[in-house]
């Protein structure tokens, strides 16, 4: 594949992009036709949706946002947390991390059409979605923070979509990327990927209306737990690489990752001490939505449980990977990857949104958990945005193999 | 929301796209409209698909403002076989509206929530209501600590009533959210909402600090003999699922001169609606001969809704 190299366009760069995609070991159509088929279910509960409006789902007027907006939350953050990857290897020049910053880049832009889907399926009205676009819509920037989220992602996205591809095709056509083109947008990305989550923890901390939202600590405690969550899903993502292809990751790469993932993750529970250490030390009326979720108001407790399980993992996961027991056996810590993973989902997501809203300005306190319309939309969505990973990164893996192998013998 | 997508294409291959998803959506509207066939109706998913194309309110020209007025009455005939009269009264010089509440006189009858429900044209289904009565014990102040929900004979020995609705801020949270600019406050202080603008995101709902908004999540039912024919276009007319919609101090009348209908319904005389800057106005006699406060003050939302006591 290597070979001819003027010949190589953007036709067979597509070409030879699909094909890689479509074949591979029985397993692996096995998994792609797994993914097709959550997508499928998504389909389906977004038909539902469509056809019955936002009342498929459990959100109400007290509870507005839900299970999507959750979502999308975390799922920013993991969109983001690729800046962990990005900065150490293009700023510091770091051999090991530059090996997989592609991952990391591939992993930020599947989160990011994730998030996007998880807006837009909250939309009561998708089809006026054009009546954000300027020129023919209308966006309230900058006053909306939702104006600007929206800027914000889809210029990250461009930039995690665009920067890769660049240095990708470059690789398929046996050049060396010219640093000039691409470095300037990389050091751009930095900046931006602690923008998205900022003006993502703005659009809650923005809301006067929301004491449990109006918190000075809500962008910094999102960047700690995007760094954090992140970077373990990207631990994850190169585990299943590096058993399922001959694209192989060393140990210390492993390693590095969790020292971040480490320090992010304590850097977070520090910080959720002190906002419970604000909420209870001397409990005032605003304090109400930290008593809702934490301990439960008048009977409504179905967020009590998540939240300690949220708590309890999201620590156990914390001291598994700081104490490192299983020292070079990188694998057993995946357990303590998923802890930390689904820990702070949980307090990031579902503990976030739906005691912001509860109790009700008007102290109305409700319960709330997603219907089944919800799951499946949420499960559809998981299937795309893992779909678009593997298609992204299949052909991405091959060519960076094939220029690798090129380069060694060339030397 | 991959507004991202779209900007690279062009307007017109664009409208295009649009059009082909509203053909599929008007269709599905249309189809399941009372059962009638698509001969039948072409004529309304002829002004559906121009209604799904319309401007911004604010953008229109009267002209414009006249012609989709037009075809929402004609839409409403064809669809429904009622006749409305949609009107898009303009916000008169000088004029800007308040309203105070009076804790002592009100009962807890609710009569001005069901003449809400029934002026503004709010589903039956959900049971929404822009208005809120709370029932509070004595030595509160704030609802939130009052009981929304009571359903008894009163008033209640012991127990004073709150009622709460949109507050229509000076300086609103809701407008400052809303993404598209679908919801603002005219000049004579009403907060209203393009219905036909709003997508739906419900940030608005998030900001609001009063609860003031409510959202359609599902499609309103109106029985059809109980639908108020006179309307305002950011007022009372007809509103499908998926749309945001709030009180606007019944725009359709005050902005005729009339009072609002919980004022009309009132059997105790405890609201009191009017121009602010009419001196003469009891509106103004009250800010200025009675003891007045507002709610969660601190926000600095400056709204123009006051309670009093005598």
């Amino acid at each position: 594949m290597k070979k001819d190299t003027t010949s190589k366009g953007l036709f067979s760069f597509a070409k030879d992009a699909l094909l890689w995609n479509l074949s591979g070991s029985v397993g692996y159509q096995i998994y792609l036709c797994i993914l097709v088929c959550l997508m499928l279910i998504g389909v389906y509960g977004y038909f539902l949706q469509f056809k019955l409006g936002l009342s498929a789902t459990n959100m109400s007027n007290i509870v507005s946002w839900g299970f999507y907006i959750s979502n999308f939350t975390f799922l920013v953050g993991v969109a983001a947390a690729a800046v962990m990857l990005i900065l150490p290897s293009y700023v510091f020049n770091d051999k090991d991390l530059h090996k997989v910053v592609i991952i990391g880049e591939v992993v930020a832009v599947g989160a990011l059409v994730m998030c996007m889907s998880f807006v837009f399926v909250d939309l009561g009205r998708p089809m006026q979605a054009w009546h954000l676009i300027p020129g023919i819509g209308q966006l309230n920037f900058p006053s909306s923070l939702l104006a600007w989220d929206i800027l914000v992602l889809n210029g990250y996205l461009a930039l995690n979509a665009l920067i890769p591809a660049y240095i990708v095709y470059c690789h398929y056509k046996g050049k060396e990327p010219v640093g000039k083109y691409y470095k300037p947008f990389v050091f751009l990305s930095i900046g931006w990927a602690v923008a998205i989550h900022m003006v993502t923890a703005f659009l809650y901390q923005g809301l006067p209306a929301r004491p449990f939202w109006n918190n000075p600590l809500m962008g910094p405690r999102f960047l700690a737990s995007a760094f954090a969550a992140g970077p373990a899903i990207i631990s994850l993502v190169l585990h299943i690489v590096n058993s399922t292809t001959d694209y192989k990751i060393e140990n210390k790469i492993f390693n590095k990752l969790r020292i971040i993932i480490v320090s992010a993750a304590i850097i977070n529970l520090l910080m959720l001490f002190s906002e419970i250490f604000k909420e209870f030390y001397f409990p005032t009326h605003h304090s109400q939505s930290a008593m809702y979720l934490f301990f439960g108001l008048d009977g409504h407790n179905s967020l009590v449980p998540w939240i300690w399980t949220a708590i309890s993992i999201n620590l156990i996961g914390t001291l598994i990977l700081a104490f490192n027991p299983f020292k070079e056996r990188q694998i057993f810590l995946l357990p303590a990857l998923i802890l930390l993973i689904v820990g702070i989902w949980i307090e990031k997501g579902i503990g976030l949104i739906v005691p912001g809203l509860v109790p009700s300005p008007m102290g109305e306190i409700v319960s709330y958990s997603p219907s089944s319309v919800e799951l499946f939309i949420t499960v559809g969505i998981v299937g795309l945005g893992m779909f678009v990973i593997t298609m992204l990164l299949k052909p991405a893996l091959i060519i960076e193999k094939n220029y690798e192998d090129a380069y060694s013998e060339h030397r | 929301m991959d507004s991202d997508k779209k900007k690279k294409i062009d307007r017109r291959t664009f409208l295009k796209g649009a059009a082909s998803a509203a053909i599929v959506g008007g269709t599905a509207v249309t189809v399941g409209c009372e059962g009638k066939g698509l001969l039948g109706s072409s004529e309304a998913f002829a002004m559906e698909f121009t209604e799904y194309f319309k401007k911004h309110y604010r953008l229109m020209t009267q002209a414009e403002r006249d012609q989709t007025v037009s075809r929402l009455e004609k839409l409403a005939k064809l669809k429904q076989n009622i006749t409305v009269n949609i009107d898009t009264t303009q916000p008169a010089e000088n004029v800007l509206y308040g309203y105070a509440f009076n804790v002592t006189r009100c009962e807890g009858y609710m009569e001005c929530v069901q003449a809400c429900v029934k002026e503004n044209n709010i589903d039956r289904k959900s049971n929404t209501q822009y208005i809120r009565i709370f029932e509070m014990e004595h030595g509160q102040m704030s609802p939130d600590q009052g009981e929304g929900k009571y359903f008894h004979m009163v008033p209640k020995e012991g127990h004073f009533y709150m009622g709460v609705q949109c507050f229509q801020c000076e300086n609103p949270p809701c407008v400052k959210a809303c993404p598209t600019k679908a919801t603002w406050k005219e000049p004579d202080g009403i907060v209203v909402v393009d219905y036909d603008w709003c997508i739906g995101c419900r940030y608005c709902m998030a900001a609001c600090p009063y609860w003031g908004r409510r959202f359609n999540w599902n499609q309103p039912q109106i029985p059809k003999d109980e639908i108020t024919k006179e309307q305002h276009y950011l007022g009372n007319r007809s509103r499908v699922r998926g749309m945001m919609e709030k009180c606007t101090f019944c725009i359709q009348r005050s902005r005729k001169g009339k009072v609002t209908a919980c004022v009309e319904a009132c059997p105790t005389g405890a609201r009191v609606f009017g121009n602010l800057l009419d001196p003469d106005s009891e509106i103004r006699f009250v800010l200025e001969n009675k003891k007045v406060y507002r709610l969660k003050e601190d926000l600095g939302t400056d709204p123009k809704f006051w309670y009093f006591i005598d």
